[in-house]
């Protein structure tokens, strides 16, 4: 399993002062980071997690909370006070110098906030830069150099300094750099937020498309939580140096580990983040399409509804049913439910997120079916679940389930009907 | 009380002579090595005709600032050979590059050391205070001793005195070197000594060069008291006509001294700020073949 383990830091500490160690003691025994402030910072409490191969890692902190600093222990530039890091399995934590440049060559590399690009060097000899210090011959690194700056959106700028470059353009060399140097692990310190709101949301999809081209393990430092929801697979939120909770962008939002992360989150686009699978509901109303039109009728009388979700025999989802046709086919004696089965319901996959969801819940009366792949009915969106959720209102005030919408025909007509062309009186 | 007095001024003598005695050897090792400096730098300016150092001078003049201190240099150069201070010019600028040279090669390492080290910050930057208040004629009395009379006591007086700032604004240039950008070139695995020569030093070169523009202008300042121990040049002419009274030629030899100034000061700011003809000549040319390749 381990293989799967990018980067791996164990209670890591770091602290500034003169006798950080000492200060670190202290917060091992249990003391406040403001109880031990005279004798120095403590940046880092106690940080430990595990970075999965191939993810993008937020950690998400107003300034202050530590962020940067974690991630400079991650390779290295400062060293950690206590606790251990590893990445591609290999400690950086108590190795020497040279050991410490080798794993920065071939493992880690780096995207800085302010791009921290060289200069007096063209486009091309920053992007190659990273070749160069791994030894790298002129022309190999150039040519690498050049596919890397087509594939970052470059091309014709190669030979442009980077003052001639506007921000976006800049952070695109920046990423390009670290992109060159053919890391497994990109660290990743603010890399947007020195950027204006269009093109930080153009360079987010880019870095998004790029990761699943290239499959990179990303750890990604933000202040603003729409960021961190946007490319996050997992979110550590951080606060006064510790790690408060650790989550897929869901789990944060709708289980925060603490007021503070639910303060935190309450600004963020809901719509955007949550997704079909987070907020559906159990289905209430299904039957399945051989249990024939009374049996339909029946479901829908107890539950009070006009209409219901019918499935197939292998529980594939077919359509609906509304109570008013149900009705003729009864009193027609008919028992192919089939014959009216309407496939308008709108189904949507677990993934789609919820701002994708208001459109067709405003067009149709139904609740919108959420099927999986192999089209199996996974949970149904009435419009006031949908509600709920983008207003972070708990759907779960009521005593009754929700079931919408309601039934067109009243209880009585129903069971009369039933009643009337009962077989032998069989079933009621 | 009264009979008490810090015997300081014996402690260093003692430790003058004894410095003498024992490492005198080094010292005449060194008085050879500056001195043939000088010869070979005065020869190579005095031999050839006056009108072939100013046109260097001139073409040096053009290709950093232009036309106008192409212009500037020519006149000035020419009210130096007009008051017949070619020679004595050319004696002191040969001193001033020695020295100069000399003093940066010194200085722009320990400045480096500095800006690495707080520690050797800490160390360094007292005795600078203490190098450059020091009266600078103190330094003439042992280095009269230690190198006897002639241009090497006056080239190192002059190193001590003008290392100060040459020390001072590398030490500045390189701390104030972008941070994020030093730690990109660790965070890419850089060994020190590639981040001090491919981003540090490239980085912090304005400033650097504004120390050694600094450094060249206090060696010329202390020209005229090397003149006193004998290094000749435009120096010596003025301690001459101090001695003599001699107002006519205590100004001529000063206005050549002024002119050689404002040459080195303004050819050096140039250097500092890369931004010269010849830079532009270049930028322009690239800027159009990159149109060219464009369209």
């Amino acid at each position: 399993m381990t293989e799967t383990i990018a980067v791996k830091a164990d209670r890591l500490y770091k602290a500034f002062g003169r006798r950080p160690h000492e200060l670190v003691k202290k917060l091992n025994a249990g003391a406040t980071r403001d109880e031990v402030s005279s004798m120095g910072t403590a940046a880092v409490i106690d940080a430990s997690f595990e970075v999965h191969r191939g993810e993008i890692f937020v950690v998400m902190g107003l300034s202050g909370s530590g962020k940067s600093t974690l991630i400079r222990m991650l390779n290295g530039l400062l060293e950690a006070t206590s606790g251990s890091v590893s990445v591609d399995g290999m400690p950086i934590t108590g190795i020497n110098a040279a050991a410490l440049r080798e794993v920065r060559r071939k493992n880690v590399s780096m995207v800085f906030q302010h791009f921290a690009l060289l200069p007096h060097r063209t486009v091309i000899d920053n992007v190659a830069y990273g070749l160069e210090v791994q030894g790298m011959a002129r022309e190999e690194r150039l040519n690498k150099a050049r596919t890397i700056i087509r594939l970052v959106g470059l091309d014709g700028w190669a030979d442009s300094l980077p003052s001639e470059l506007s921000g976006g353009m800049q952070q695109r060399v920046g990423l390009g750099r670290a992109l060159a140097a053919d890391t497994d692990v990109l660290l990743m310190d603010e890399a947007f937020s020195a950027l204006d709101p269009l093109i930080r949301r153009e360079m987010q999809e880019q870095l998004i498309e790029l990761q699943a081209e290239l499959g990179k393990t990303i750890i990604f430092i933000t202040h603003d939580l729409n960021e961190a929801m946007f490319l996050g697979d997992r979110i550590a939120v951080m606060r006064d140096g510790r790690i408060v909770q650790i989550g897929t962008p869901e789990e944060i939002l709708t289980d925060p580990a603490n007021d503070y992360v639910a303060q935190f989150v309450q600004d963020v686009d809901r719509a955007r983040v949550l997704t079909a699978a987070s907020v559906m509901e159990p289905v209430r109303s299904e039957i399945t399409i051989t249990g024939g039109p009374r049996a339909a009728l029946r479901t829908m009388r107890d539950l009070q509804t006009s209409v219901t979700f019918v499935l197939n025999r292998d529980r594939s989802f077919a359509g609906v049913v509304h109570d008013r046709d149900v009705l003729k086919q009864v009193k027609a004696g008919e028992t192919d439910l089939r014959a009216i089965v309407r496939t308008d319901a709108i189904s949507v996959s677990p993934e789609t997120s919820l701002v994708d969801l208001v459109e067709p819940s405003v067009g149709s009366d139904l609740a919108i079916a959420v099927v999986d792949e192999k089209n199996r009915l996974l949970g149904v969106i009435p419009r006031v679940t949908l509600l709920a959720a983008l207003g972070n209102v708990s759907t779960n005030t009521g005593d009754l389930p929700v079931i919408e919408p309601p039934s067109t025909i009243s209880n009585s007509v129903i069971t009369e009907t039933l009643r009337d062309t009962a077989l032998e009186g069989a079933d009621l | 009380m009264n009979d008490f007095r810090l015997p300081l001024g014996t402690i260093v003598e003692g430790f003058i002579d004894y410095v003498t005695e024992t490492f005198g050897f080094l010292f005449d090792f060194i008085r050879v090595v500056f001195d043939g400096a000088f010869e070979f730098v005065d020869l190579l300016l005095v031999t050839p005709p006056f009108w072939v150092i100013m046109l260097l001078a001139a073409g040096l003049a053009l290709a950093t600032r232009g036309w106008k201190f192409m212009t500037g240099t020519i006149l000035g150069l020419l009210v130096i050979v007009g008051v017949d201070q070619w020679e004595n010019a050319m004696d002191t600028l040969a001193l001033v590059l020695v020295a100069s040279l000399l003093a940066i090669a010194f200085s722009v390492p320990l400045g480096i050391l500095a800006a690495k080290s707080t520690v050797a910050s800490n160390i360094i930057r007292p005795i600078l205070d203490f190098m450059q208040t020091m009266p600078a004629f103190v330094y003439l009395i042992p280095a009269l001793i230690l190198f006897r009379v002639g241009v090497v006591p006056g080239i190192v007086a002059t190193i001590i005195f003008a290392m100060a700032p040459g020390v001072r604004l590398t030490e500045l240039g390189i701390r104030g070197v972008d941070r994020e950008v030093v730690e990109a070139g660790q965070a890419f695995g850089a060994s020190p000594w590639r981040i001090l020569r491919q981003i540090q030093l490239p980085l912090a070169m304005p400033t650097i060069m504004a120390g050694i523009n600094q450094v060249i202008m206090l060696s010329l300042s202390m020209v005229v008291i090397a003149g006193m121990v004998g290094a000749g040049g435009l120096g010596a002419q003025v301690v001459a006509s101090l001695n003599r009274i001699d107002v006519a030629l205590g100004f001529e030899a000063g206005l050549a001294v002024v002119i050689l100034a404002i040459f080195l000061d303004r050819l050096t700011a140039a250097l500092g700020t890369g931004d010269t003809p010849l830079g532009r000549i270049r930028a322009a040319r690239k800027h159009r073949a990159k149109q060219a390749l464009a369209a």
